[in-house]
């Protein structure tokens, strides 16, 4: 005996008009020139190439994949907001999306009217909402803001307003459209909690995020959209790891094509250029070009130089930052007393690092070559980023030590 | 049937109909000093602005005259802010079109109710210068009911066209707003039916405005029935244009998500 599913989808595609993608709007020209121009089918964008999902009730289903993959487009179908071209889309029970959050808020209106009025929109009875009032009031945490103006709102409080609003729906069928990445933390907690709870309460929960540590924490099972087709689905740690293998590969496409092109592309230069930096590479250990690196394998930093004026032993340094722009390590060949001997008035200086032990994120290199008191000939700010990837996902912090765990249970010696 | 299912969601999700016209209404002149006043001093201030300029200025000659270009002025404005915000409906529904799901025709739906609540509100002016001018107010002002349901109709209609047709082509809009002002001007709302020479008033009742226009004139200020002949006549072009109306926008309606 088998339950009915909350979510069925078989077959399903959707193709977008181009011209409707494009910024520029339709105009009485455009429209009058339209039976003119040729070949109308090669303006068709398919964004969902024949997707099937099925979803049991009390299920939480994730849609990952890179932007433009038609996530966001699965969502809006599901929720009905878009038409299928083909395929069969079926989903049973009320639903509520929260694809957006206080929809239909006016600025001018209390958080109390505008309570009424998202509400109505989201298909709540006034009675209802009346019932509901107090528990959407303090869940939001807005106090007696609730009797103000919307527009002297926080954003924050208006995130929290709509979010309360749209969660006491009562829904069977949750649809989550990265919502868990907007608000502070303290916010974010708090959707956890409630995706929690709709879980215990049996409801079916699809949701379509970036966040893939939350992904792997919500999920009973993931799917995995790429270009429009399902690449992988099933166990979310399996298909989080496949999907993280292969966006991980095409970052280091990216870089590479970018480095090839040879320019150096700074955020901020200075220096009066007696020494000039001409080149930056980042390398493996087989000499290649990359822009990802794995977390406890060697990086490799070489710079090309041209010595325009006669300086006396000029010491290159390199500088790695994180994304918060946290300094990770800097140095220089004068702090290390490295001596590289006499300098060919052009060269390359390598900096190799055996072991990059950085906790995985993006990062971003500065380099600059100075003069012995510190002044400096060229200073090359945010010259290069890499990723680093590989390890566990939940390491927090800059560095990563290698490590393992171990137990030795009580009166053992080590 | 296409039509009934059209009207019956509409009727089904009144609640949200009321919201949205009272977030209209309420919206519009919220955080003004003056508040929801506006919504009584506006056509009052409008009237003053006309009956100075025709009755010092351009001297028509006719009794109470002032009183008699409100009575068919207050349905123009009715109708021609309809159309106005009605063909912008979607296209300003913005996340209410492309990220909530309900019957879209509740935006059109909602300009033209608000527009006719206002128009409504501001009824009490106007008789309060019927009194004050000493025209009679007759029994036969329950004429209102029917020609105002068969003006909604219309109006309804049109706005339904309208807002789809701007979301296929945004210049609709500036053209209906030019298109507008013409129209204006060729229906009897400033000059009485007797300033238009005689051979073109046949052509008059062609302009469905026209007939709301002297129809409303007729209750109002000269406290006769309309012509029910012609009104029925409109009533019933008013229906299949609601009919056409209603199937573009049922069949159109899937694309606005994506088109906006």
């Amino acid at each position: 005996m088998s339950e009915p599913l909350a979510i069925e989808v078989a077959g399903l595609v959707k193709r977008f008009r181009r011209e409707l993608l494009k910024s520029d709007y339709t105009t009485w020209k455009s429209l009058l020139l339209r039976p003119f121009r040729r070949d109308r089918a090669a303006d068709l964008l398919t964004v969902l190439d024949g997707v099937d999902l099925a979803v049991g009730p009390g299920r939480t289903l994730a849609i990952i994949g890179e932007n433009g993959s038609g996530k966001s487009t699965l969502l809006k179908i599901l929720a009905g907001i878009y038409k299928p071209d083909a395929g069969q889309v079926s989903v049973r029970g009320r639903v509520s999306s929260l694809i957006e959050l206080g929809a239909g808020f006016h600025p001018e209106f209390s958080g109390r009217e505008n309570v009424f009025l998202n509400g109505t929109i989201l298909g709540l009875s006034k009675k209802e909402i009346n019932r509901r009032f107090e528990q959407i009031v303090e869940y939001a945490g807005l106090g007696q803001f609730i009797e103000a103006p919307v527009r002297t709102y926080s954003s924050g409080m208006y995130v929290r307003l709509g979010f309360s609003v749209a969660v006491n729906v009562d829904p069977d069928v949750l649809l989550v459209d990265e919502v868990l990445a907007v608000g502070d933390e303290a916010f974010s907690h708090k959707c956890e909690d409630k995706l929690n709870e709709f879980k215990r309460a049996g409801k079916t929960i699809c949701l379509v995020s970036h966040d893939l540590n939350a992904v792997k924490k919500f999920a009973d099972e993931v799917v995995w959209l790429d270009g429009g087709v399902v690449a992988a689905r099933g166990e979310p740690a399996r298909v989080i790891d496949a999907y993280r293998q292969v966006v991980a590969k095409r970052e280091d496409e990216v870089g590479r094509r970018a480095i090839s092109r040879g320019e150096l592309p700074t955020a901020d230069r200075w220096g009066e250029g007696e020494v000039e930096i001409t080149a930056v590479r980042l390398l493996d250990a087989d000499g290649q070009q990359h822009a990802v690196f794995a977390s406890g394998g060697p990086l490799f930093i070489e710079m090309d130089y041209k010595i325009n004026q006669p300086v006396q032993a000029p010491a290159f340094g390199i500088g790695l930052k994180n994304s918060a722009g946290v300094i990770c390590y800097g140095c220089n060949t004068h702090v290390d007393q490295a001596s590289l001997g006499p300098l060919p008035n052009e060269g390359t200086v390598r900096f190799a690092a055996q072991r990059l032990d950085l906790v995985p994120g993006s990062y971003l290199l500065d380099v600059a070559v100075t003069s012995p008191e510190g002044r400096d000939y060229d200073y090359l700010v945010q010259v290069a980023s890499f990723a680093v990837r590989g390890g566990s996902d939940g390491d927090v912090g800059i560095y990563r030590p290698p490590h393992d765990w171990s137990l030795r249970p009580r009166g053992e010696s080590a | 049937m296409l039509l009934q299912r059209h009207m019956a969601e509409l009727a089904k999700h009144r609640a949200l109909l009321t919201a949205l016209v009272s977030r209209e209404l309420k919206g519009r002149y919220r955080g003004s000093v003056l508040g929801f006043l506006w919504t009584f001093l506006n056509p009052l201030l409008l009237l003053c602005v006309y009956a100075l300029v025709f009755s010092v200025y351009f001297r028509i000659q006719m009794d109470n005259y002032a009183v008699f270009m409100f009575c068919g002025l207050l349905p123009w404005v009715f109708f021609s802010g309809s159309l106005n915000d009605g063909a912008g409906a979607i296209t300003d529904g913005g996340s209410l079109v492309t990220k909530v799901l309900f019957p879209l025709q509740i935006l059109p739906a909602v300009k033209v109710l608000a527009a006719f609540v206002n128009y409504l509100l501001s009824l009490p002016i106007l008789f309060a210068f019927l009194l004050g001018w000493g025209v009679a107010i007759t029994p036969k002002l329950i004429a209102f009911f029917p020609v105002a349901a068969v003006h909604i109709l219309f109006t309804y209609a049109l706005a339904l066209l309208l807002s789809t047709a701007n979301v296929f082509m945004r210049d609709t809009r500036h053209i209906l707003a030019n298109f507008l002002t013409l129209w204006f001007f060729v229906t009897p709302i400033l000059y009485p039916l007797s300033q238009v020479p005689e051979k073109w008033r046949g052509l008059l009742y062609l302009n469905p405005a026209a007939i709301f226009a002297l129809s409303y004139q007729d209750l109002f200020f000269w406290g006769r029935w309309p012509r029910w002949d012609i009104l029925g006549l409109l009533a019933l072009g008013s229906l299949v244009l609601l009919l056409m109306a209603v199937v573009i926008f049922e069949h159109y309606k899937e694309y606005f998500a994506e088109k906006i």
